[in-house]
């Protein structure tokens, strides 16, 4: 026990409660909100130069909402999103299901090789993909939407997978074996002790992992950039175009809006799982490697 | 506990099969291809004969590009020493912060970090542009302090001259900053919250200040939480490309710039294959390196 700590006011250790770290704090957070914040703010600015505010409107919402490409390339994210999900989160707890359970010849090799996208730089990852989708494996022009999207599904699935492999891997890790043999004594097959034991102990994490894959699909410009085409467009791709030409409230509003639904996913995520779980989930992920 | 591959069989061939199929297919393939073209030339416009050469790195060794190999290397660097410097005391306070406050204080860090890319770099255009609230604020100041000074009896300034802080090597880094703070306060924290605080709690009792316990105490023990926190930092900043073609100027391209203006524009394959797998190997440098240290800090420790 150190003395400090009898003292009820402020412990030796309680760095929060010191000034020149909350003032750290404080000028940290500012770094990291301050230009997203005015970036909403202006977005309902009524000037097109966007610098001083000149009063509130709404018009620049209802431009984004009438802008056809615009809502296209969002619906694409979407759904590009959610298919990637989808099957990310498949083969993901596959790959976990089988480095965690199984001793194999080439494990370390697979295991090594299943690290790659993660590690890869995005843009040697988007040109392996533009120079696949070219010349090995064209995408066929023309396809009835969401099939035209499959060649940046595809590319999505191969950088999330991965991810979503290593959350369920360090899920399964904390699972007791005695349970599974238990359910084999009491007379369940192999696939069933996995459906009924095995899948209802990774569900935590086969959630975090979704959520995970979601947000990188979403989040995705430079690997997306080298994989779409004229006529697919996704939402950042979109972004992007409209940045280079200049900044218009426009953007600050669709922006906006993509703001309020990361952080209404961010809350849902909350909601379902606990504000500990959600901000842990991402800590052991990132120090992995 | 692992159980051989052998003894059960249909559900090995079930979790092995889609995962690998995957890989190899939509990933470990493409690289290959990638890595093939790297030593082929360009032979009409779509055409790429494989020749075997080595002209195209060759010729990425060439002083231009080599000085953009180094500008990228030292572009990285300088953001991964700003965010340690400004992570550090973040992590910090979150592993001492109480437990309700601290995944509240972790999720702050990752919701910028969680919102698109595109959208931070673009609120980052907004703040930093000539006419943007940077410079807004400054001017504001300037006139400010200069009707203060006619007011004490002194002459006014002269006139605002907005700085420029956008399209530079300043933005870049600035912008790479800000984009990869979470990946430096992350691995801070998860190394810092497990240290032992009752070797901290000894250092102050036996008279060492907070500074020295930090220097002295805190930062050898969390060494490998330092190191993996640099390596994360240190890689996607290596191979950036939206920061600096957004935030950046005519000279502060990086190897990600000139990889894709080699696909899209230069229509030059082989060239751009030849960048990306120097990039891969620089990056795969950069993580035995790491390896390495690791593994000879936990001999060390044995």
């Amino acid at each position: 026990m150190s003395k400090g700590s009898l003292r009820s006011a402020s412990g030796p250790l309680e760095y929060l409660r010191r000034w020149p770290l909350q003032a750290w704090l404080v000028m940290v957070g500012l770094f990291l909100y301050a230009p997203l914040l005015t970036l909403m703010a202006f977005s309902f600015n009524d000037s097109k130069r966007n610098i001083v505010w000149k009063g509130f409107t709404l018009k620049y919402y209802d431009k984004v909402l009438h802008n056809d490409s615009l809502i296209a390339a969002f619906g694409n994210s979407l759904t590009i999103a959610a298919i990637s999900t989808l099957i990310s989160v498949i083969l993901g707890a596959m790959a976990a299901l089988l480095l965690w359970r199984f001793r194999f010849k080439g494990k370390a090799v697979l295991d090594g090789a299943m690290a790659l996208p993660i590690v890869v730089p995005e843009i040697c990852m988007g040109v392996a993909m533009l120079v696949f989708f070219a010349k090995i494996m064209p995408w066929p022009s023309g396809l009835p939407w969401p099939l035209n999207l499959g060649a940046i599904i595809i590319s999505h699935v191969s950088f999330s997978f991965p991810f979503v492999a290593v959350v369920v891997r360090a899920r399964l890790a904390s699972f007791n074996r005695e349970l599974e043999e238990a359910a084999k004594d009491l007379g369940a097959g192999e696939f069933m002790t996995i459906r009924d034991v095995l899948i209802p102990h990774m569900q935590p994490s086969l959630i975090a992992g979704a959520l995970l894959a979601f947000t990188l699909s979403l989040d995705d410009f430079v690997i997306t950039f080298f994989t779409s085409g004229p006529d697919t467009v996704t939402f950042p791709v979109k972004v992007y175009s409209m940045v280079r030409f200049s900044v218009t409230p426009e953007v600050n509003a669709a922006s906006t809006i993509l703001i309020v639904f990361t952080v209404l996913l961010t809350a849902l995520a909350i909601r379902l799982q606990g504000a500990a779980a959600v901000a842990g989930g991402h800590v052991p992920d990132a120090s992995s490697k | 506990m692992e159980q051989s591959w052998k003894r059960a069989k249909a559900i090995f061939a079930t979790v092995l099969g889609p995962p690998l199929a995957w890989l190899l297919l939509f990933f470990l393939i493409p690289l290959a291809i990638v890595w093939v073209y790297s030593f082929g030339t360009n032979v009409g416009l779509t055409e790429i004969a494989f020749t075997g050469t080595f002209s195209n790195y060759a010729r990425a060794i060439e002083p231009l590009y080599v000085g953009i190999f180094l500008k990228s290397v030292g572009v990285a660097g300088l953001t991964t020493l700003l965010c340690l410097i400004v992570g550090f005391p973040v992590a910090l306070a979150i592993t001492f912060a109480p437990d309700r406050l601290k995944a509240w204080l972790i999720l702050l860090v990752m919701l910028p970090f969680w919102t698109n890319l595109l959208i931070r770099t673009y609120a980052l255009i907004a703040v930093l542009r000539t006419e943007g609230y940077v410079n807004l604020s400054l001017g504001w100041l300037w006139t400010h302090a200069s009707g203060l000074m006619t007011m004490v009896g002194l002459s006014p300034l002269t006139r605002f001259e907005p700085l420029e802080l956008l399209h530079n090597n300043f933005a870049v880094v600035f912008g790479l900053v800000y984009v990869h703070l979470p990946f430096m306060v992350l691995p801070l924290y998860s190394a810092l919250d497990r240290l032992d605080r009752s070797l901290l709690e000894a250092s102050l009792d036996l008279g060492a200040g907070h500074v020295r316990t930090m220097l002295m105490v805190v930062v050898p023990l969390a060494l490998p939480g330092i190191a993996s926190g640099i390596l994360i930092t240190f890689i996607p900043a290596l191979g950036a490309y939206l920061t600096p073609d957004l935030l950046g100027g005519p000279d502060s391209q990086m190897i990600a710039n000139i990889i894709e203006r080699q696909f899209k524009r230069a229509n030059d394959w082989p060239f751009g294959a030849a960048l990306s797998f120097l990039l891969m190997y620089m990056t795969f440098i950069a993580i035995a390196l790491q390896a390495m240290l690791a593994k000879r800090k936990t001999e060390a420790g044995s």
